[in-house]
């Protein structure tokens, strides 16, 4: 189980694209404004994060200058590409030379089809803040169209996000990304569901501790199997922001990020909000944070009191030991 | 005070007025959206000139108007009706760009404090020396001392030493311009010493750290216990607010947004850290208790948190009482109730 829990993930494309950038922000807790004093990458910089306990992402970060890029291509290649799980390749949306970023992305398709033909292609179209808002979807279309037809001789299938490190939308593309890589994923989600059975909450979700980064969510287990065809109850969660994932990521990010000024952790949070619904963010294993959703049924409000919240605590609590089972792939 | 005796008189036309000026590209349309609209700072770089004065309401524990004056303008027209603004106005806040030439803005500000203390001597004059966040930490208090000196010899000249001016050092990169807000603020309540001895009360029994009453929308404090004010404290409380309210906002149904009629229950959350927890209470008027608790002492796990527990329950029990007294307050001091919870008009 060792060797197949190392991930190699290539993060690609012309520099000054921003891949470093991203690197820092998921991985680093950068804000998005320290990222100015990034400097060029040399060649390739390896960074080994352990995520979710016994996964290890090996996250080979190349510097896009054409002087190294050509090296990868040649001298380098069966280094590089060899053993490839995830290539996600950088476009920079203001870039003046799209054909060169394309010949670039074929050589890397070309190589890989050689190297690691079982690898997932992510595309991110970057820096798409500096794009008008009404033009952003219809130049992330024409973009995927385009790169599609490139991949398609190659047999790749392309998943493409549009990305900026100014909002959500990065959060949104790694946890696709990162999930992608999970072996035991279905366990995760069937347990959750199970929990979700107990305390019958609005919704529950999963983060990865260090990221933040979303792994799993009840409102977006539903969504797969109501794609499947099976008819799952989905009352008003329709009706909800539908980027809140990333939101929450961010708004708790940047909480534990505040909370070292005052040289202290993160332990857990309880709030009860203005419209019935009471919120639980909590440990629930060494690399996982949970976030519960509870809508108040009690008609009476007078009956609220903090025995409620510590019953919650200590279901979470209870659900820790079939997590950490999951984690340790039993 | 002369506020004092308008709120006492004519509560419909008790606004408080914070007058904002400063020469031009001097940074203050740019404070003012920061501090009242939540604009990001980078973003005010795309701002436009004001052309002619605006205005922003602003209510919360005292209704405020902010009003801010083109830079390019000249007061002393005679068809601007600079006397009745001055006079009107509580407090006057000059802001001075640091990384630019001074001088002439300095110049600039002795005319206008000779003239508005002319018309009304109980004028708060407030110096911010903006833009901070571009200079080294040596330089910033050089530029300070020096910008102190020349309006106090400028003022000497002119026969007005007896005049109290502040000086505060501000940026919009961080809280600095907050901090400074709020104390600019706080002068204008006229309840604030009784505001001061509550919270020091609560203080006192509930073995709180350090307590604000925020404004909720602008995170400007209207108040705070009288232990000194570490930015940071304040920094991370500001923050939690804006966490609070950020998560509670996700989970309302788009259809209910656009309806403002619907009762809403008062918020409170509490996060646990490992050396103490942090409580955000929803009080009257768009305003929120936030309070700082230490646990420093090292007890076993188990124990600590029925410690927590126990203390937890005589906090809320205190929290409880404040926000009665506060209610109390207000009613005799004639302000129209606000049920919904302040905000911009």
């Amino acid at each position: 189980m060792s060797q197949s829990s190392r991930k190699k993930l290539l993060l690609m494309g012309r520099s000054g694209s921003g891949k470093s950038s991203m690197r820092s922000i998921i991985f680093s807790n950068y804000s998005a404004f320290d990222t100015r004093r990034l400097g060029a990458t040399i060649d390739v910089e390896h960074s080994h994060l352990r995520f979710l306990g016994n996964m290890t992402l090996n996250l080979w970060d190349c510097g896009g200058q054409d002087v190294f890029m050509e090296n990868y291509f040649t001298a380098q290649k069966d280094h590089i590409f060899k053993m490839v799980q995830v290539l996600i390749h950088v476009f920079d949306v203001e870039s003046k030379l799209i054909n060169k970023d394309i010949e670039i992305f074929v050589k890397a398709l070309t190589n890989l089809q050689k190297f690691s033909p079982d690898a997932k292609i992510f595309v991110l179209l970057h820096k798409m803040d500096l794009v008008q808002l009404d033009k952003r979807d219809e130049l992330f279309h024409i973009m995927m169209d385009k790169l599609q037809k490139i991949s398609n001789p190659f047999h790749f299938k392309l998943v493409g996000f549009p990305t900026s490190i100014w909002d959500e939308s990065l959060y949104k593309a790694w946890s696709q990304i990162v999930c992608s890589l999970i072996p035991n994923m279905n366990l995760f989600n069937s347990n959750l569901l199970k929990f979700n059975e107990v305390l019958d909450a609005e919704e529950i979700i999963l983060f990865e501790k260090t990221t933040f980064l979303v792994i799993s969510s009840t409102a977006s287990i539903q969504r797969q199997s109501q794609a499947q065809g099976s008819h799952l109850s989905n009352g008003s969660l329709d009706a909800l922001d539908p980027k809140r994932f990333e939101k929450i990521s961010n708004i708790i990010k940047t909480y534990k990020q505040s909370l070292g000024k005052l040289r202290s952790n993160f332990q857990n949070l309880v709030i009860r909000g203005s419209n019935g619904l009471h919120f639980y963010v909590d440990f629930l294993t060494d690399n996982l944070f949970i976030m519960i959703v509870l809508r108040d049924r009690g008609t009476d409000k007078s009956h609220r009191h903090a025995l409620e919240d510590l019953l919650i605590l200590e279901n979470v609590k209870a659900a820790r030991k079939w997590f950490e089972k999951i984690e340790a792939g039993k | 005070m002369e506020q004092q005796q308008q709120l006492q008189t004519a509560p419909d036309s008790s606004n408080a007025t914070i007058l904002l000026m400063g020469l031009r590209r001097g940074g203050k349309s740019s404070i003012c959206k920061v501090v009242f609209h939540n604009m990001q700072p980078l973003d005010t770089l795309y701002l436009e000139s004001t052309s002619k004065p605006t205005s922003e309401q602003f209510l919360s524990l005292i209704d405020l108007s902010v009003m801010e004056l083109p830079g390019q303008l000249n007061y002393f027209e005679p068809s601007y009706d600079s006397e009745r603004l001055f006079s009107s106005v509580g407090a006057l806040v000059y802001v001075i760009d640091s990384q630019d030439e001074y001088l002439n803005a300095l110049t600039n500000l002795s005319t206008i404090i000779e003239y508005a203390h002319r018309v009304n001597p109980k004028i708060h004059i407030e110096v911010l020396i903006h833009k901070i966040d571009g200079l080294s930490e040596d330089y910033r208090i050089d530029a300070q001392r020096d910008i102190m000196q020349r309006t106090g010899d400028e003022l000497l000249d002119l026969g007005l030493e007896g005049v109290q001016v502040s000086f505060y050092l501000t940026s919009i990169f961080d809280h600095s311009i907050y901090e400074a807000f709020s104390r600019i603020v706080q002068k204008l309540v006229p309840e604030l010493p009784s505001l001061e001895n509550m919270l020091d009360n609560l203080v006192a029994h509930s073995s709180i750290d350090k307590v604000f009453l925020f404004d909720v929308n602008s995170k400007i404090y209207v108040a705070t216990d009288s232990s000194p004010v570490d930015i940071q404290t304040y920094e991370v409380c500001a923050e939690f607010i804006d966490i609070t309210i950020d998560l509670d906002d996700l989970y309302v149904e788009n259809d209910a947004k656009s309806d403002q009629q619907v009762v809403k229950d008062e918020i409170k959350s509490i996060s646990y850290l490992s050396n103490g927890l942090v409580l955000y209470k929803q009080m009257i008027r768009g305003l929120a208790l936030v309070a700082l608790i230490r646990n420093d002492e090292d007890n076993g796990p188990g124990q600590s948190e029925s410690n927590m527990d126990e203390l937890l329950t005589i906090i809320d029990y205190n929290v409880g009482r404040f926000k009665k007294s506060l209610m109390k307050m207000w009613e005799s001091s004639k302000f129209r109730p606000a049920s919904n919870t302040g905000g911009e008009v």
